[in-house]
């Protein structure tokens, strides 16, 4: 019996690394390349590079515009980050708090957009009528808009656990509402802002169908789409295009290495109670 | 105390603005226009008429194009549901176990998760490259001769889903591992006492207790998989020919042909379709938060 159980603790230990190793190889193919020289690269082996070729890097920030995308990226993630957090916050609060028929319905009617798909080719037209197709400012409305559904839900349960009593404490000493909302509830719903926010600049950051539609000026492209298209244009070095991937995809790992606690809550939130 | 007073409506201004705006309101509009000729080549939109209002709906359910778009997104729905559920949930049960640096294993398994679809589709693009990618070649050591994973029609599709598997399997069993971690210790403690072993604890307590969130990780992946655009895009572009052709990856194309009344027709169907899905998704959900 004894040791059949050793048995069984090493088989799940090889049977975990085997399956780690098969899923991290095409990162680790990669940053492996992103290293090698062009005639080194094309035949995007596992085989470690000769000589790290640190050029790399400058060669595709430089050609690849990749500080212009960068701030582009940058841009986009940061205030659709800042406008979804607010708006989906105080929406949620009042939602939560004030469960009338009417806010149950606009509560239903959000969430609901979790499902939905949007029609890009109306909402061009849309985009259109207001003046903000192919803006930065149209581009981070669209972003804050498509992740208004899931934020206001996941902030919307969080609120539910805060004790309303808190609030009628904070109306009897003469708070108004939004001092109520900025001072007393921001602090105590910080865990899941933290969560929305952390999700809501991973979702932006790696986006592209908004701007593939709506942004027809390459200088407002944010780094995803600049990455894919570099690697049509240089397809034959595939050096290139890994030291490319690896510096378009450095934040959104910085980010989930940094905000992994909350990722994981606010992924897992719905799907599983308490 | 007046709740309308303290909690005031002027907070939903924002979310409502966004929200109805640039969300909702395309949705309409676009059920409007699918019953119109609108597209890129002419500044007028003319209404079909009601003899023909529906011509653009005939053609998205006659035209073997448009049909196989149709058949494409709920093929990859129905396939990565499945293997994403089954294969998500192996890794959970796996990394719930007593395995050294869990969290190692469990950080790596996420991070394709985490990767923007379109720069792991070009990794893939790499990867399944019939010539000098690495699966063809690591096949050619074993004596295995590789096939053309990205361009043989029979293939591609199953390629992309694959690829899609790869990506997605980390999220459905990081939310089967907090599943899993929400089960009482007592029961597997009591059944140990009966004798029970591993397959008989799993399928007796395991998988019942799961139900609710295999619901939950089911109506996930079906929603995802059902307007999936970014690893067809970025691997096959919907090649060769239409056969690995989905519906937002369609609906794309016809943009691009300025045939924008048909998109928009695509996209209505859609908008229907996840309603009702959307429906029990939002059930599915409420569910838990009740027991809580």
């Amino acid at each position: 019996m004894a040791t059949k159980k050793l048995f069984n603790k090493i088989g799940v230990n090889i049977i975990a690394w085997v399956l780690s190793i098969i899923l991290i190889t095409p990162l680790v193919l990669i940053v492996i390349n992103s290293l090698k020289t062009s005639q080194a690269a094309a035949e995007m082996s596992l085989r470690l590079p000769q000589a790290i070729q640190w050029d790399n890097f400058k060669t595709v920030i430089e050609r690849g515009k990749l500080g212009v995308t960068f701030l582009n990226s940058l841009t986009y993630s940061a205030f659709s980050v800042i406008l979804c957090t607010l708006t989906s916050a105080m929406a949620a609060f009042v939602l939560s708090r004030n469960r009338t028929k009417w806010n149950k319905l606009v509560y239903f009617v959000i969430v609901l957009g979790m499902a939905m798909p949007i029609n890009f080719i109306a909402l061009m037209k849309v985009m259109q009528f207001l003046d903000i197709i192919n803006t930065r400012v149209g581009i981070i409305l669209l972003y804050a808009a498509i992740q208004t559904p899931f934020n206001v839900f996941l902030i919307y349960s969080f609120v539910g656990k805060i004790p309303r009593e808190i609030d009628e404490a904070a109306i009897i000493d003469g708070c108004s509402p939004l001092q109520l909302f900025f001072s007393i509830i921001i602090p105590l719903i910080k865990p899941v802002l933290v969560t929305v926010m952390v999700l809501t600049f991973l979702n932006t950051w790696n986006e592209y169908i908004l701007p593939l539609y709506f942004l027809g000026s390459s200088d407002k492209w944010p780094m995803t789409l600049a990455v894919y298209n570099f690697f049509g244009m240089y397809f034959r070095d595939w050096n290139l295009v890994c030291a490319d991937i690896v510096l378009t995809s450095l934040p959104v790992v910085i980010v989930y290495l940094l905000g992994q606690k909350y990722i994981v809550s606010g992924m897992t939130a719905g799907a599983v109670k308490g | 105390m007046s709740k309308s007073k303290h909690y005031p409506a002027y907070f939903l201004i924002g979310t409502l603005l966004l929200y109805v705006v640039l969300y909702l309101l395309p949705g309409l509009i676009g059920i409007g226009y699918s019953f119109t000729d609108w597209s890129a080549f002419s500044d007028k939109v003319n209404f079909l008429g009601y003899d023909h209002m529906f011509d653009n709906y005939i053609k998205a359910f006659s035209d073997v194009k448009y049909f196989g778009y149709l058949g494409n997104t709920l093929l990859f729905t129905f396939v990565t549901t499945i293997v994403k559920n089954v294969l998500g949930l192996a890794l959970a049960v796996l990394l719930t176990r007593q395995v050294k640096l869990l969290n190692f294993h469990r950080a790596v398994m996420y991070i394709p998760a985490v990767l923007s679809a379109l720069i792991v589709g070009m990794i893939f693009k790499s990867i399944l490259h019939p010539a000098d990618g690495l699966l063809n070649s690591t096949l050619k050591i074993f004596g295995i001769k590789g096939v053309k994973w990205l361009t043989d029609p029979k293939i591609a599709f199953w390629s992309v889903m694959g690829v899609d598997i790869w990506k997605g399997m980390g999220y459905i069993m990081t939310i089967f591992i907090a599943g899993i971690m929400s089960i009482s210790p007592t029961y597997y403690e009591a059944a140990e006492i009966d004798g029970a072993g591993g397959w008989q604890k799993f399928r007796a307590i395991t998988l019942p207790m799961l139900a609710p969130t295999m619901t939950v990780t089911t109506v996930l992946n079906v929603i995802y998989g059902l307007r999936v655009f970014d690893m067809v895009y970025a691997l096959t572009n919907g090649g060769p020919g239409y056969v690995t052709e989905v519906l937002y990856t369609g609906i794309y194309k016809e943009f691009g042909y300025g045939k924008y009344a048909m998109g928009t027709t695509l996209s209505s169907i859609m908008f229907v379709f996840m309603a009702i899905i959307g429906y029990f998704l939002i059930r599915a959900m409420n569910r838990n938060e009740v027991e809580e």
